[in-house]
């Protein structure tokens, strides 16, 4: 059995290290999107994808004369799924191009395959401290931001408008606890108390209400993504805790304000979140990307798919500067770390852990002139602010 | 740290989410401690009754009319999947019954994914059920208020029903000893089919009231079946009373888990390791005491089962 | 009893197994081989799972805590830099054992439907546990720096070496299985299981041995929990919810309960319609769901039991 055995692993080996075609320029571009299409968030994936076909759109489907191929996959959430599904684009399709990944832990699982595999991974959502700091890699690049991020900026937000003490509930997960400690980390007030709930079941958030109305604080803290947003606004409002101002991220965003809307849940408008993207951000880009996914889609696109867009944009561009010769690692990824492709955001660089060094703003939800609501710039919090994981980074910045 | 007012607060909280609890568990429980049946997919038809309601709500305008129309709806699938599916589960073991019933769970939540689509639906309260009304200077929402009403007033009917009429003498009979009613020459199916419409429809009138509260979505029946089959099995199974004494206990303890643990762990840990294990123990702390119940009284506080 | 259709069913299924890498080398599919790699260790699992629930009578519906607590003890190690295979390998083990030890010992003062609950709960304490291990990245989960290192006898960051590994892993389960099921031990075991009264009226501690079971269990899994870390690079607190409890569940009883090899036609085929189905509808379980209904109605004694009752009505 052993001899049968060293007998398979070697023939193998030799198949392995066949000789490589050298491919000047390749017939067709595939791209590998890894995205949630099922259960609840699979309305972010719909959005995702939605916003990829309007990047293909805008290129002609097309990169650097190649047609191109996406090929969509659902990873059910689950990092083994996601892993799973990885290594079936990369062994399977020959993908030349990882992208997608909305959640941290798929894209933790789904990392080594990549790199192992020597493609480039496009994050387009996940902003995972670990892949911005230690687990960083030269083929690895975000189109979005890395979690802490957005709640500093709510931080800075919350000193802005004179918050003094501030009540915390999130849900008592990675990401939660990310988005707690980033708050805490540049509000300057007191927190005077937090709860961390039970996620994802726990949707019931009576006693977390009342313990932040006995505590009187001046403004309320909330992380709550996907299902869980409604519920928190619906029995926020329910608690009689009109007076107290809500300040959420990751929460009210343009997937779910519609679900709001259509839950009558008044108090939603006039909230404030920080992002580096809204709807009406002003940059060429973004003000077609806006329109043409309305006018196909009859619905506002998200971050999500913002960010998806210019994953697209950033690998057309990769490939035009190498002009369709995909062999070229190198090349594409010093175009890549140039960020000049037409992001959404508009002008931006990339730090020495491949993560945006971008702007973040503070957006007001309100209603648009069709009476649809949407979220609306107020004003910038930050100007190239860099996350802080950067430095755990081994890559030095040459670019 | 902790005052009366926060205390009586989270004590009505508690009893809320125990009564929800309680419409769901006293249906689970009868079909479990009558049919000796594992009914996974009871989850299910809180979701349906969920959906039901807020499809109805949509459509006419009015919630009342949704969480009415649901119950009858509901009751009617809860009779057809009793006779169509069920009937031949009753003689296998629990384990047949587990499979069979989870695989309509997997169908129930790929049928609601296919109708009403993945992202879950939105149920709007009339005007007269928003806002709150205030009690010693506590605000008390009015919804839960009517909640709290509606699980009174069915935790009532159940009771007027299994200790006052013949149905329930036969029910209570059938939990006891099904060999023994069957001997008597009653029709034990009818009354299986009975219980199990009237479970379905508990299930129903929980899933619409939780609709608003909540948010009606797939997958929200298995969440809320770990918690019921909890309550169930420490009140012990087939028992009415030990289903309403294990929801409010459960309601409670849950609520008061989330309120005071971290007051409470900051009393002898520092501020940073309670605020880390507060959450996490709150989470685990209804497993916690079913494991404790159990350890002490093997069948549940209030078991049914005679031989 | 239709023994030799179920020999030739499970001869079938390993030599199909072993010939995989071939196969997928050849096709050039080595994503197969992924896909094998991951059913072979969830048939460990459920394999162990079968000695408690097929043989013993007791449905843990907690089982996948026991492989989630192996590959923890491979991830923690690695991230502490301790990365033999022959020290996490037995201490993945050991340690399930020693919980199996005591949430066994609590588990089994009850019976039924209540045993079924209790391990459940246990099962969930240590979901939530890995929840808030926040140093092991809480329920973000935690990638595999590196995989258990066997120097200088074989290198399993080789997938097909890995591949190979786990493959005589299973064949030394079932044989393990096998050996245990036909000694005193299991002859007992299973006598508890039809009539625990009178096994203990002739004297025999029926507790110790459905406890030792349940810890033999207990570390079988946890053997599939190292191999499962080393396969997906990753763990993750959701290795330990009940759902995948449950799925092990499903995997013993789609195959056939109580039937040496049945789990391993289960665990095949559970992972295998899953597969195809989802590669054929987004609504899979559209169709998945009536059909473990239809399995349940029709297919008395799992796959195998129906494959081969054919040859049993035959005499």
């Amino acid at each position: 059995m052993k001899k049968i055995l060293s007998a398979t692993v070697f023939a193998v080996a030799l198949l392995m290290a066949g000789p490589q075609t050298v491919a000047a320029k390749a017939k067709k571009i595939k791209i590998g999107f890894v995205t949630t299409l099922s259960g609840g968030p699979g309305v972010i994936g719909k959005d995702m994808r939605q916003s990829v076909q309007i990047a293909l759109d805008h290129i002609g489907n097309k990169m650097a004369g190649v047609p191109v191929e996406v090929i969509f996959e659902d990873d059910q959430v689950k990092p083994e799924v996601g892993k799973q599904k990885t290594e079936k684009l990369l062994s399977k399709d020959k993908v030349d191009f990882v992208s997608g990944f909305i959640f941290s832990h798929v894209v933790l699982a789904s990392r080594n395959p990549v790199v192992k595999a020597g493609k480039f991974l496009i994050i387009s959502n996940a902003g995972t401290s670990k892949i911005a700091g230690r687990l960083c890699h030269k083929n690895i690049f975000s189109t979005s931001w890395q979690n802490d991020q957005i709640p500093m900026a709510m931080g800075e937000v919350l000193n802005k408008s004179g918050v003094k003490s501030l009540y915390i509930v999130a849900p008592n997960y990675a990401a939660g606890r990310d988005m707690v400690a980033g708050v805490e980390r540049t509000f300057k007030g007191k927190v005077l108390g937090k709860d961390l709930t039970k996620w994802p079941t726990q949707l019931d958030f009576s006693a977390e209400l009342a313990k932040a109305r006995a505590a009187k604080p001046d403004g309320v803290f909330i992380f709550y993504p996907g299902r869980a947003t409604n519920a928190f606004f619906r029995q926020y409002a329910q608690a009689g805790m009109t007076k107290t101002p809500l300040y959420s991220v990751f929460s009210v965003d343009n997937l779910s304000l519609p679900k709001l809307q259509q839950a009558k849940l008044q108090n939603v408008l006039g909230t404030i979140s920080t992002h580096m993207w809204s709807p009406d951000l002003d940059t060429p880009v973004n003000k077609r990307f806006v329109a043409d996914y309305r006018k196909k889609f009859k619905a506002y696109p998200s971050h999500y798919g913002a960010q998806s867009y210019d994953s697209i944009m950033m690998i057309a561009d990769a490939v035009k500067a190498v002009k369709g010769d995909l062999t070229k690692m190198d090349a594409m990824r010093a175009q890549m770390r140039k960020a000049v492709y037409p992001s959404v955001r508009g002008k931006f660089t990339y730090g020495n852990n491949h993560f945006p060094v971008q702007d973040f703003y503070s957006r007001k939800v309100v209603k648009d002139a069709d009476g649809n609501w949407t979220t609306q710039m107020v004003e910038k919090i930050y100007t190239n602010h860099q996350d802080v994981y950067a430095k755990r980074c081994k890559m030095k910045k040459t670019w | 740290m902790i005052d009366a007012t926060l205390l009586f607060e989270q004590l009505f909280n508690g009893l809320q989410f125990g009564l929800l609890l309680f419409l769901l568990a006293a249906g689970l429980t009868l079909v479990f401690g009558i049919m000796d049946m594992m009914n996974l997919a009871h989850g299910s038809l809180y979701m349906l009754g969920a959906y039901v309601a807020a499809q109805v709500t949509l459509w006419t305008g009015s919630f009342v009319l949704g969480v009415f129309l649901s119950l009858p709806v509901i009751l009617f699938l809860g009779i057809v999947l009793e006779a169509g599916v069920l009937r031949p589960l009753y003689a296998r073991g629990h384990l047949d019954q587990v499979l069979a019933t989870f695989g309509m769970i997997l169908f129930f939540n790929e049928f609601v994914r296919l109708v009403w689509g993945p992202d879950g639906i939105e149920v709007p309260l009339p005007e007269f059920l928003q806002g709150n009304v205030s009690l010693f200077g506590i605000p008390l929402p009015n919804y839960r208020l009517v909640v709290i009403g509606m699980g009174l007033l069915v935790a009532l009917l159940i009771y007027l029903l299994v200790t006052k009429t013949r149905t329930g003498m036969l029910i209570r009979a059938g939990a006891s000893n099904r060999e023994m009613v069957e001997a008597l020459g009653v029709d034990i199916n009818r009354v299986f089919t009975l219980v199990f419409g009237l479970g379905a429809a508990l299930a129903a009138l929980a899933g619409a009231l939780a609709g608003p509260i909540l948010a009606v979505t797939i997958g929200m029946g298995e969440h809320i079946l770990i918690q019921v089959l909890v309550v169930i099995v420490i009140g012990g199974i087939g028992s009415i009373r030990g289903a309403f004494v294990g929801a409010m206990l459960i309601g409670i303890i849950d609520i008061f888990g989330r309120s005071f643990l971290d007051t409470f762990f900051k009393f002898f840990l520092p501020v940073n390791a309670a605020e880390t294990a507060a959450p996490a123990v709150a989470s685990m702390l209804i497993y916690i005491l079913m494991a404790g119940v159990l350890f002490f009284r093997p069948q549940g506080l209030f078991p049914a089962k005679t031989g | 009893m239709g023994n030799k259709t179920q020999i030739s069913i499970v001869v079938f299924v390993f030599l199909g197994l072993a010939i995989i890498p071939l196969v997928a080398q050849m096709t050039d599919t080595p994503f197969y081989l992924d896909l094998a790699r991951r059913m072979m260790i969830l048939s460990i699992g459920a394999l162990s799972l079968n000695l408690i629930m097929g043989y013993g009578g007791l449905i843990s519906f907690g089982h996948a805590a026991y492989i989630g607590v192996g590959a923890y003890t491979v991830g923690i190690c690695a991230e502490h830099d301790l990365v033999s295979g022959f020290i996490q390998w037995p201490l993945a083990i050991i340690l399930s054992g020693l919980f199996a030890v005591v949430f066994g010992a609590i588990s089994l003062r009850t019976r039924g439907v209540y045993f079924i609950m209790i391990t459940l709960a246990l099962a969930q304490m240590m979901y939530f546990l890995g929840v808030s291990l926040d140093r092991y990245g809480g329920d973000d989960g935690l990638p595999l720096i590196e995989r258990s290192s066997f120097e200088p006898l074989i290198d399993i960051t080789n997938n097909i070496v890995l591949y190979y590994l786990i493959f005589f892993a299973l064949l030394f389960s079932l044989f393990l299985s096998k050996r245990l099921v036909n000694s005193r031990f299991g002859m007992v075991l299973q006598g508890a299981r039809s009539n625990e009264t009178r096994m203990k009226a002739i004297g025999f501690p029926t507790f110790g041995y459905q406890l030792t079971a349940f810890v033999i269990a207990g570390m079988m899994a946890g053997f599939a929990g190292a191999l499962l870390a080393n396969h997906t690079d990753f763990i993750n607190p959701d290795m330990m919810h009940w759902t995948r409890s449950g799925d092990l569940i499903i995997m013993v009883l789609l195959g056939g309960m109580g039937s040496l090899a049945g789990p391993v036609v289960g665990a095949l085929a559970f992972l295998l319609l899953e597969e195809l189905l989802s590669g054929v509808t987004e609504y899979w379980q559209l169709i998945f769901g009536p059909f473990l209904i239809l399995a349940v109605l029709f297919a008395r004694g799992g796959l195998l039991g129906f494959f081969s009752a054919k040859e049993r009505e035959n005499g």
